[in-house]
């Protein structure tokens, strides 16, 4: 190209390059929203938004379809999931910047993004040979039978042990975004100034009391943003929760017993659905999905930039 | 010279593709393993070449309707309001071809029962309904007097996916329990009153196996291939029978066999026969003109011959891969079907 040309049309063409492609993702993310929306509109008509969302029967045989069962699984084991993880993902990524160095430092991180690129698939299996018979055999019996004999209240709420089930789809689950939650809190803590940590020092501070007063509230963004990306994850979670959670939309939810997510409703369902409103109910579930999603995403933006002001004013 | 013998190469290549007629297929994933060994003797033999893929049953029906696919293959015959629907868009109705039998095998885990287990259908109904809760129940003990049943609880293990299997067992379920067709009813995904969920039949067999106590469903193919115990049901006639390739095709000896072969086995009245058999179907228009995916007669013949050969010579491939053979009574109304077979008016076989 002339150099008078590349001149004038270099950065123009660079631009229009840059813009097309974000725009084709933009549009992309619109379309996916619009198809999910008027493929789910004749169950959003039938049953009406909020008749649809909080109905508790899904029959594919009668035609009744409502999501509430299958959010309710997404809502508990998400969120049970993060809390479970929350607290080891933070001690892996401090262990990892302030308690080791050298190889060490390198094998453990090194190890811990492993864990994200599991398949989850394997999760699953994993969980199904290795965890469900821990799970049922060391801690699921030995509580069911003690409740039978001495607090049989209790009953109701565990559920049967079989291992298959919310315990054990929970508990893969947050194994699952322990290495999400941790990678950013590892950036977050890493950008932590030498110099805060040596002033503290200066001043007779402990281990515990630096880590606490300095490293943590300056890290704590990066260490939220962790926390809404293994959230996500979570929310979308399908094929190993579909393989552990027993695949129940039967209402009462037990800690034990079998429950739905969501994704793995879809998952499991899409594949046969024949009828129309069976097939745009399951299209109207993913709308829900991707609203619930998007409600997360907007709470924790609002939440970082509350806490990116208090940073400022300290 | 090279060049020459290059492009004389090429020139026949195409004349070659251009004269192979091919067909394309799709619908059920259960008898895709058969099909497939079908479609590939057949190539070898004719040269027409059959695509064939396994999208399940429900996608099969639409991608015909859509005419997208010169037949579609489905585990459930079309219902009555589908055949008016299809007739209607397109002014010549549906054949249902029977290729091949397939049971739903009962599989339990019971640890120290050596012996197969004996149910039948209105005891299948309530373990299912959650109704009996404990393997030592009377009811069970009941039918299996020879056996010592543990104290164990009653797993109940179902597909979560939807599946022509479970339309089978509901719809056998459905036949001989009032309650289980009032509260249940039947379909490819229903609302399970118990019991935990699996994904496709290894889904289940997993669980099964895992869980002492269990009891769950899958195809008998799949319960022989991977040596899973299973129960004998009681049929009819009140004989307690075992899924076999034998008791599974003399499900379809029946003396009233429909015309349309749109016929449901579950439960049938043949005294040797399995209870929760089924017949898997191919679907075509008896018009294949009607449907835009036929370009030209001999696509439509090749299609009329394929069916000809599958419910004569390929019955042979049926049971080393676990299918049961169709019977002779099903083999001759659907011969009398495919000679009804037409292209724009015009018959296909003779």
């Amino acid at each position: 190209m002339p150099n008078w040309l590349y001149q004038r049309l270099g950065d123009r063409l660079f631009a229009a390059v840059v813009v097309l492609l974000a725009l084709g993702v933009v549009a992309a993310a619109l379309a996916i929203v619009a198809v999910l929306y008027f493929g789910g509109r004749e169950a959003f008509a039938t049953f009406g938004f909020f008749g649809f969302v909080l109905g508790r029967v899904w029959d594919a045989v009668r035609g009744q379809f409502g999501a509430w069962p299958p959010l309710l699984g997404t809502l508990i084991t998400s969120a049970a999931a993060l809390s479970l993880a929350f607290f080891p993902a933070l001690s892996t990524a401090l262990f990892v910047v302030e308690f080791s160095s050298g190889r060490l430092r390198e094998t453990v991180a090194y190890l811990i993004d492993l864990l994200a690129a599991l398949p989850s698939v394997v999760y699953g299996l994993w969980g199904i040979f290795v965890l469900v018979p821990l799970v049922r055999d060391h801690l699921e019996l030995p509580l069911f039978t003690w409740a039978a004999a001495h607090a049989p209240a209790l009953l109701p709420i565990l559920g049967p042990p079989t291992g298959i089930g919310l315990l054990s789809a929970t508990l893969v689950l947050a194994l699952m975004i322990v290495p999400y939650a941790s990678a950013l809190a590892r950036d977050a803590l890493e950008l932590v100034p030498q110099s805060q940590r040596e002033a503290m020092y200066a001043l007779g501070a402990t281990r515990w009391e630096v880590i606490r007063r300095v490293v943590i509230p300056y890290a704590r963004a990066g260490i939220f943003s962790g926390v809404v990306l293994a959230l996500a994850r979570a929310l979308g979670e399908t094929m190993a929760v579909t393989m552990l959670i027993g695949n129940s939309v039967n209402l009462p939810y037990t800690l034990f017993g079998p429950a739905s997510t969501m994704a793995s409703l879809i998952a499991n369902e899409f594949t046969e659905a024949e009828d129309d409103l069976h097939l745009s109910a399951l299209i109207a579930v993913g709308f829900v999905l991707l609203l619930i999603a998007l409600v997360t995403n907007l709470i924790a933006t609002w939440m970082l930039r509350r806490m990116s002001h208090g940073e400022g004013r300290r | 010279m090279v060049r020459t013998a290059f492009l004389t190469l090429l020139l026949l290549a195409s004349l070659g593709f251009a004269g192979r007629i091919q067909l394309n297929g799709a619908g059920a994933t259960f008898p895709y393993p058969l099909y497939a060994k079908y479609f590939s003797v057949y190539y070898k033999l004719t040269g027409v070449r059959v695509n064939y893929q396994s999208i399940g049953s429900g996608g099969g029906v639409r991608q015909l309707f859509a005419q997208t696919i010169h037949f579609g293959a489905s585990d459930a015959p079309l219902s009555d309001e589908k055949m008016a629907e299809f007739e209607k868009k397109f002014q010549t109705p549906v054949v249902h071809v029977p290729t091949a039998l397939g049971a739903v095998a009962v599989i339990y885990n019971l640890p120290g029962v050596k012996e197969p287990l004996k149910v039948s259908g209105p005891l299948l109904a309530e373990i299912f309904l959650g109704q009996v809760r404990m393997w030592n129940d009377p009811k069970i003990q009941a039918e299996n007097p020879g056996l010592r049943l543990p104290p164990l609880p009653v797993t109940v293990v179902h597909r979560s996916d939807g599946s022509g299997t479970t339309y089978i067992f509901t719809e056998y379920l459905s036949k001989v329990s009032p309650t289980w067709r009032e509260r249940v009813g039947f379909g490819k995904s229903v609302a399970w009153p118990t019991g935990l969920g699996g994904k496709g039949n290894e889904g289940v067999a997993g669980l099964v196996r895992q869980t002492p106590g269990a009891i769950g469903y899958a195809e008998l193919i799949y319960a022989l291939q991977n040596k899973i115990p299973y129960a004998a049901v009681k049929n009819r006639a009140g004989k307690y029978v075992l899924p076999s390739l034998a008791s599974v095709k003399a499900a379809a000896e029946i003396e009233d066999f429909p015309k349309d072969t749109r016929v449901s086995l579950t439960d049938t009245p043949a005294p040797e026969g399995y209870p929760i058999s089924s017949l898997t179907w191919i679907l075509v228009h008896q018009d294949l003109g009607k449907n835009r995916a036929y370009k030209n007669r001999a696509q439509a013949e090749a299609m009329a011959k394929l069916l000809w050969w599958i419910i004569h010579d390929g019955q042979e491939y049926n049971e080393p891969l676990h299918y049961a053979r169709l019977p002779e009574v099903a083999v001759k109304v659907t011969e009398e079907n495919l000679r009804g077979l037409r292209y724009n008016g015009e018959p296909l076989l003779r």
